[in-house]
């Protein structure tokens, strides 16, 4: 008896300590760390895993030379291995039914990217390690990236010059050599369509504006422009003749490579971007490289349906679009929080208004693209085209979408969090400091200039940053009021007015989009839509980085009385 | 930021000498010998009605110019109410109900023909607790100036020098204009707003506790510049200091629940009140 007395004592005993232990809150304190770890970890495994997925893909790898049998036939290849990994038996089996030896429980399988595209298909290829004859690195394989049908592997065999092989001693360093020439010369091409030619075909446009302009006015006088055109189009054809030139230079050389399987592969240097030998590479040579590719990246047009080359115009459009956006909306938001909480008489109509705008930031974002598409597009868009730009009708100015329709979509999608948190600063500023104001003699309206909203300024600064988050995340109403896959020309060129708000614009959100679901080749586009999607994320971190110390500025600069 | 860490220092030498001003040597004329070109504010049966809740009750009382003239009281009594009255403060507050009459130089200013603005220019408020703006100390000094619009720059400076050195603050700031006025002390900050308000050279100045938070030295600093001030100024004081009311004061006007008990020159109120109440409050019976 009374050992189960003081068992039972002991025990209750027990459970007190651990009620106790409840009560102190230490659980507590353990629960909110591990969710903020939780939270934590979820944000770098993100970040982490684009990463790696997204920067792998800039890395010169190794070419390994493959000799492979299946089905009685041997193949050589050349290839980089872009992943392995084990199936099971049964899953070997359900895809090869008719496989005749002996299967072990798990199967290696790895995916080789072959390149070639063009002379030796498909690009990537699943083949069995046990399928695999020999497996080697030679030290002379190139890579060669190609502007068109993606990168090339294969032995230099030979230069040619207009047709004909050239002997030289160091054919590696003659090939470079051809290399930067062609690039020279295709950057002039590219200049001078960049620069010149759309220059004139923008004036061109303009002169066949005007002229429909003064159809439209019944005036037909159009010998000044006449004149103007025809000094154009002479211009257009020296510059033409020019570009011929150069692309004919350009055409002159070609290398010819050896792929795995000897045959010969003619390629024209002018095709070629850059090539390199990875196997020959020193760590360095190839930190080196895979900057340049990294910047490349970052820094040229797509190519090859968006699969290949850089993203810059997607860059581009989509800083400009938030910035545009963040210009719209903060304005409007902060003159609409400042009505609903300074001028208009609190009362239920208030409170509902306010509802209202809080409850529209939680409209689906696509609802927001068709009212973009119905009201801005076709109903401004449209009145506007009617009334400044008939002449150039029936080809819509702007009633179609655009860079603006996109950024005032943006703008009305993200209002709502301006107008909250601007409402919220404005009723933390002390009622004291406002009296102070107007007991000098200062009027409603040049207190809340003078104090109130710079005061006010880091929680409009904090909508801001809430608001730049949640736009440049956006890519649904952006398909339906001004991005497109590919735009023929950035928004912001050299010509009159310089910055062309009605332009189509290419959008990183929606580049992931394309090249992830659109593109015919899913294996060469997957780490380009990790590699887009990393730096998408990576510019909403510092656009919001840089909202967020100006922020932290102004908070220390206007921080309330502590008195 | 507390009080504690006071200009206390060595304030003493700061102080700037003050001249004894005419008006304080000679006895403040008692209110049945008032002038009519004396009276600078007249009020007549101010009511004042938060929603249901009766402020001030039947307030009829006359303001001298160029004097100082104290409101003591319990708390709560409606002090800062009636101050707030004079530069209307309290039309900022939603239900706020007044009748009755306040002249300005025989000006009402309830009228609608008065631009609030200008009003508030000219009477001057100095508020229960420091608020100075998130600016510089120039910057709140030069506050009301730049409302003026106009002033070259060079007549902000002085003015703005002129304000801080009344207000026994330049010696202080003088070489830190340019820094955050939140980084003084609450003293410091106290001096300020009364800088700030003096500044723009209003007719009257509303005080209200102007030294409740500070230590007193701060405190008998603020006293010695109202003594300066008054030369120029018409003084309304709030205060819960009896000392300081029978100090710094002509005139002293006892208010209790709402309404004017009593309202005579500070000597008679403190040395022969004629009514009880005020004796009770004044010895410290209640309060
Ligand atoms: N904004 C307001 N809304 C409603 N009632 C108010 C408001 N301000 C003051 N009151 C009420 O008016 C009365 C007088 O207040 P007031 O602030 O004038 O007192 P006071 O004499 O200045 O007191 P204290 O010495 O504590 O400052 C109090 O009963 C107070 O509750
Ligand atoms: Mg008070």
């Amino acid at each position: 008896m009374a050992t189960s007395d003081a068992v039972s004592q002991d025990l209750s005993l027990q459970r007190q300590s651990l009620a106790a232990w409840w009560r102190s809150g230490d659980p507590w304190i353990w629960l909110t760390s591990a969710a903020v770890a939780a939270s934590v970890a979820a944000v770098l495994g993100l970040i982490g895993l684009l990463a790696v997925n997204g920067l792998a893909h800039f890395w010169p790898s190794e070419v390994r030379a493959i000799e492979y049998e299946r089905f009685g036939t041997k193949t050589k290849i050349f290839g980089e291995v872009s992943e392995r990994e084990s199936i099971s038996r049964r899953q070997f089996m359900e895809a090869n039914p008719s496989f005749d030896k002996r299967v072990p429980a798990t199967v290696e399988r790895w995916l080789i990217k072959t390149g070639n595209r063009q002379a030796n298909p498909p690009d990537f290829r699943w083949l069995f390690e046990h399928d695999v004859i020999t497996s080697s690195v030679p030290a002379d394989v190139v890579v060669i990236e190609r502007t068109e049908w993606g990168d090339a592997f294969g032995l230099l065999v030979g230069i040619k010059h207009e047709g004909e092989s050239i002997e030289a001693e160091d054919l590696w360093g003659e090939f470079q050599v051809r290399i930067d020439r062609t690039a020279t010369i295709r950057n002039e091409i590219h200049e001078l369509q960049e620069g010149s030619i759309n220059g004139i075909n923008y004036e061109l446009e303009s002169i066949r504006l005007e002229k429909r302009r003064r159809q439209l006015d019944d005036n037909h006088e159009f010998s000044d422009l006449e004149a103007e055109e025809e000094a154009l189009r002479a211009d257009y054809a020296v510059i033409e003749n020019q570009v011929f030139e150069l692309t004919r230079q350009l055409e002159r050389d070609s290398a010819s490579f050896s792929l795995a399987d000897g045959r010969i592969n003619d390629i024209p240097i002018s095709a070629i971007i850059q090539a390199w030998m990875p196997n020959g590479m020193s760590v360095w040579q190839k930190l080196g490289l895979y900057f340049k590719n990294l910047w490349n990246f970052l820094s040229d047009d797509p190519r090859e349906a968006n699969t290949e080359g850089g993203i810059y115009p997607a860059l581009f459009g989509t800083v400009l679009m938030v910035l545009l956006m963040s210009a719209l909306v903060t304005p409007f938001g902060v003159v609409a929080a400042l009505y609903l909480r300074e001028y208009a008489k609190q009362g239920p109509f208030v409170q509902l208004i306010r509802i209202a705008v809080n409850n529209l930031a939680g409209v689906p974002s696509i609802v927001y693209g068709v009212f973009g598409l119905g009201f801005f597009v076709y109903a401004i868009g449209g009145s506007i085209d009617d009334l400044f730009f008939p002449e150039a009708k029936p080809a819509p100015t702007f009633g179609t979408p655009g860079l603006i329709w996109a950024s005032l979509t943006l703008a009305l999608l993200t209002v709502p969090v301006v107008i909250v948190s601007t409402e919220e600063g404005l009723t933390r500023i002390p009622r004291a400091v406002r009296e102070g104001s107007l007991a000098l003699g200062a009027t409603k309206a040049e207190t809340i200039f003078k104090v109130v909203l710079p005061m006010a300024s880091p929680s409009i600064l904090t909508g801001m940053i809430l608001a730049v988050a949640r736009a440049a995340g956006e890519v649904a109403p952006l398909m339906l009021v001004g991005v497109v896959k590919l735009a023929p020309t950035l928004p912001i060129d050299g010509n009159f007015p310089y910055l062309h708000l009605e332009r189509k614009f290419m959008h990183l959100g929606f580049h992931i989009y394309d090249v992830g679901f659109q593109s015919p080749n899913v294996d060469a586009a997957r780490p380009l839509v990790f590699a887009t999607a990393l730096l998408l994320v990576l510019i909403i971190i510092v656009l919001n980085l840089t909202a967020i110390t100006l922020r932290n500025r102004l908070e220390a600069r206007f921080r309330v009385s502590i008195n | 930021m507390s009080e504690e860490r006071a200009d206390g220092h060595d304030a003493s030498t700061e102080i700037p000498e003050i001249p004894t001003p005419a008006s304080s040597i000679e006895e403040a004329p008692s209110p049945n010998e008032w002038k009519d070109e004396d009276i600078c504010l007249t009020v007549s049966d101010l009511c004042l009605h938060y929603g249901d809740n009766e402020a001030l009750t039947d307030i009829s009382m006359r303001v001298v110019r160029r004097r100082v003239t104290a409101l003591i009281g319990p708390s709560g009594c409606g002090k800062s109410t009636l101050l707030r009255c004079f530069n209307r403060m309290n039309d900022l507050i939603d239900d706020v109900r007044i009748t009755g009459e306040i002249e300005l130089n025989g000006m009402e200013i309830h009228s609608t023909s008065v631009d609030i603005a200008q009003l508030r220019r000219r009477v001057g408020m100095v508020f229960q607790r420091p608020n100075p703006f998130p600016k510089s100390i120039y910057e709140n000094v030069a506050y009301g100036l730049r409302l003026q619009g106009g002033l070259p720059k060079s007549e902000i400076d002085d003015r703005v020098e002129w304000a801080l050195k009344n207000a026994a603050l330049w010696g202080e700031v003088s070489d830190r204009l340019n820094e955050s006025a939140l980084d003084m002390s609450g003293g410091q900050q106290q001096r300020l707003v009364i800088a700030r308000a003096i500044a723009v050279q209003p007719d009257v100045l509303l005080l209200d506790e102007p030294a409740s938070a500070l230590d007193p030295i701060s405190t008998l600093k603020i006293e010695e510049l109202i003594h300066q001030l008054k030369q120029d100024y018409t003084i309304l004081i709030v205060t819960h200091n009896m000392q300081q009311a029978a100090r710094v004061s002509d005139y002293t006007g006892f208010l209790y629940l709402g309404k004017l008990v009593e309202y005579d020159t500070t000597n008679i109120i403190f040395t022969n009140p004629s009514e009880k109440r005020t004796e009770d409050y004044i010895t410290g019976r209640y309060g």
